[in-house]
């Protein structure tokens, strides 16, 4: 029975890192822009988060109300105001210029916030967890990060797949100046990119202060679990991040379970094993 | 009135000249051809038509008003469509979808998907295809559908006999009549001159930038398109 419960938290876990990739692996299909920042901006949603918490005296969720629109509008201020100046044919301007964004978050708010370790007051929603079978029993806040990562990706799905936005994110993916002559802006799509996907950072930056301690300093580590999350699902696949995110939280808490403090070292392994075995991901997308 | 006119439209691709100041018109309804050799600028001309190269507001003027400086994606909004050359389907997007976003810019007119079907039959059964799985005349039919989706008053026609075996190529131009009776103006750019003259009302040839000739294809003789297009005077 603890293998079986090893296996599910490993799952739920990895629901976590999923919301952690969706938003990289989005921004990279629609316009092959790598976020060095990301993990930067997912800690940076943990703070804000933290700021309103204390201010207002609201529970996390709830702040989420106003994380998640206000990571939205940030998003598309960034890539309008900044980012957009450096895409091109060239991909490294956006990588130099993430990755100075990646030092600038960091040090803002080490200077604002301090280095000290950060919680997201989660209340009882902390220790509350559901009897499955005798001796099995999950938590409820995993539970709903889960259920949380699979309704986002459920619904990006739909939006890319299923409407007239989806349309003209994709085409523009494809072929951004063919994409300007059907009178799509390619800016203000890439821009709406962006903001969307800062709304998932803001999601999972929130999960993640509810779930462990947070500092300015740990926001390269989970860039780490959001590149190999996607890199293992197949660029291009959504649903390949979720099983991406989930592959990865599984060998992180069994690889700890067999070899005790080799959690994160179990995840990298089993990363780098794929990445030999199908270098193109599980799920690659057809079409590349 | 000229539906489309341009004065002294110049081009440039970095340091490169690519056009030395084009004049050219045309009258609501009417089809022109524009005619030369590789490199002889007719592509560069309709990407700056189109907007996709930058240049001066009064360099292009469009139903009177100056649209020169304008970028792509409000090109079309105005009415100019375009069919680029090498079609440019968006791989991602099944037939039916390339069809659709053609109709982005949301202008207002007859043009839907059941009348582009209606046009060219085959797309009825390939709806949900992924464009680019299409042969490459089918690819440049949906390429058409996809410019006609936006109503255009104008619609621009890169190359579209290129590359494409002559049987096809004439089912293609078939296309055409039924486009010239919606009301659309029609500028094709084509490297086959018989083909070019069949179809318009006035022929342009391009010649390293520059306009060399400009006429009707019945007062236009052979020894002065063979010099507008190659620069051969007296030669053969």
């Amino acid at each position: 029975m603890d293998w079986v419960n090893a296996v599910i938290q490993g799952v739920l876990v990895g629901g976590l890192y999923a919301l952690f990739a969706t938003g990289l692996s989005l921004i990279f299909g629609v316009m092959r822009l790598v976020n060095i920042a990301h993990g930067d901006l997912i800690v940076l949603s943990s703070f804000l988060c933290l700021a309103i918490v204390s201010g207002l005296g609201l529970h996390p969720l709830i702040v989420l109300a106003i994380v998640v629109p206000l990571m939205f509008a940030i998003g598309y201020a960034l890539q309008r105001g900044l980012l957009n100046f450096t895409l091109g044919p060239d991909i490294l301007p956006p990588l130099l210029v993430t990755f100075g964004l990646s030092i600038v978050i960091q040090n803002a708010l080490l200077e604002i916030f301090s280095a000290d370790s950060q919680k997201l007051p989660a209340g009882a929603l902390q220790t509350a967890s559901l009897q499955i079978v005798e001796g099995l029993a999950v938590g409820v806040f995993p539970l709903i990060v889960f259920a949380c990562a699979i309704a986002v990706i459920a619904g990006l799905q739909f939006l890319f797949y299923r409407t007239a936005l989806g349309s003209a994110f994709r085409a523009t993916s494809d072929d951004a100046d063919t994409a300007r002559l059907m009178g799509i802006d390619n800016r203000h799509i890439f821009a709406l990119a962006m903001a969307i996907s800062l709304a998932v950072v803001a999601l999972a930056g929130v999960f993640l202060g509810m779930r462990t301690s947070f500092d300015p300093s740990i926001g390269p580590g989970r860039l780490i679990y959001a590149f190999e999350a996607v890199i293992i699902g197949g660029l291009g696949s959504l649903w390949g991040t979720l099983a991406g995110g989930i592959i990865l939280g599984v060998s992180q808490i069994v690889g700890g379970k067999l070899f005790p403090g080799a959690d994160q070292l179990a995840g990298h392994v089993v990363f780098l094993i794929l990445l030999v075995v199908r270098p193109r991901g599980l799920f690659p997308r057809a079409v590349d | 009135m000229s539906l489309l006119e341009t004065r002294g439209l110049t081009a440039f691709y970095g340091d490169f000249q690519a056009l030395f100041g084009i004049d050219f018109a045309i009258g609501e309804g009417e089809t022109v051809a524009i005619i030369g050799s590789n490199g002889a600028g007719k592509s560069t001309f309709l990407r700056s038509l189109t907007g996709l190269l930058a240049n001066a507001a009064d360099a292009i003027h469009f139903n009177g008003r100056p649209i020169g400086d304008l970028p792509a994606n409000r090109i079309v909004g105005l009415g100019i469509a375009m069919v680029p050359e090498g079609r440019k389907l968006f791989p991602s997007l099944t037939v039916e979808e390339n069809l659709k976003i053609g109709a982005y810019s949301g202008r207002d007119g007859d043009w839907s998907v059941d009348r582009i079907l209606e046009l060219f039959p085959f797309m009825s059964e390939r709806r949900q295809t992924p464009a680019t799985a299409l042969s490459g005349g089918q690819q440049q039919m949906v390429a058409i559908g996809r410019a006609l989706m936006s109503n255009p008053e104008l619609l621009l026609c890169d190359e579209i006999s290129l590359g494409l075996a002559p049987t096809v190529i004439k089912d293609i131009y078939d296309a055409l009549p039924a486009i010239q009776q919606a009301g659309t103006t029609v500028v094709v750019v084509e490297q086959d001159i018989q083909q070019a003259m069949a179809v318009s009302d006035r022929v342009y040839c391009f010649m390293e930038g520059r306009v060399t000739l400009e006429g009707a294809p019945d007062e236009l003789s052979h020894d002065d398109i063979k010099e507008a297009y190659f620069g051969l005077k007296g030669a053969a």
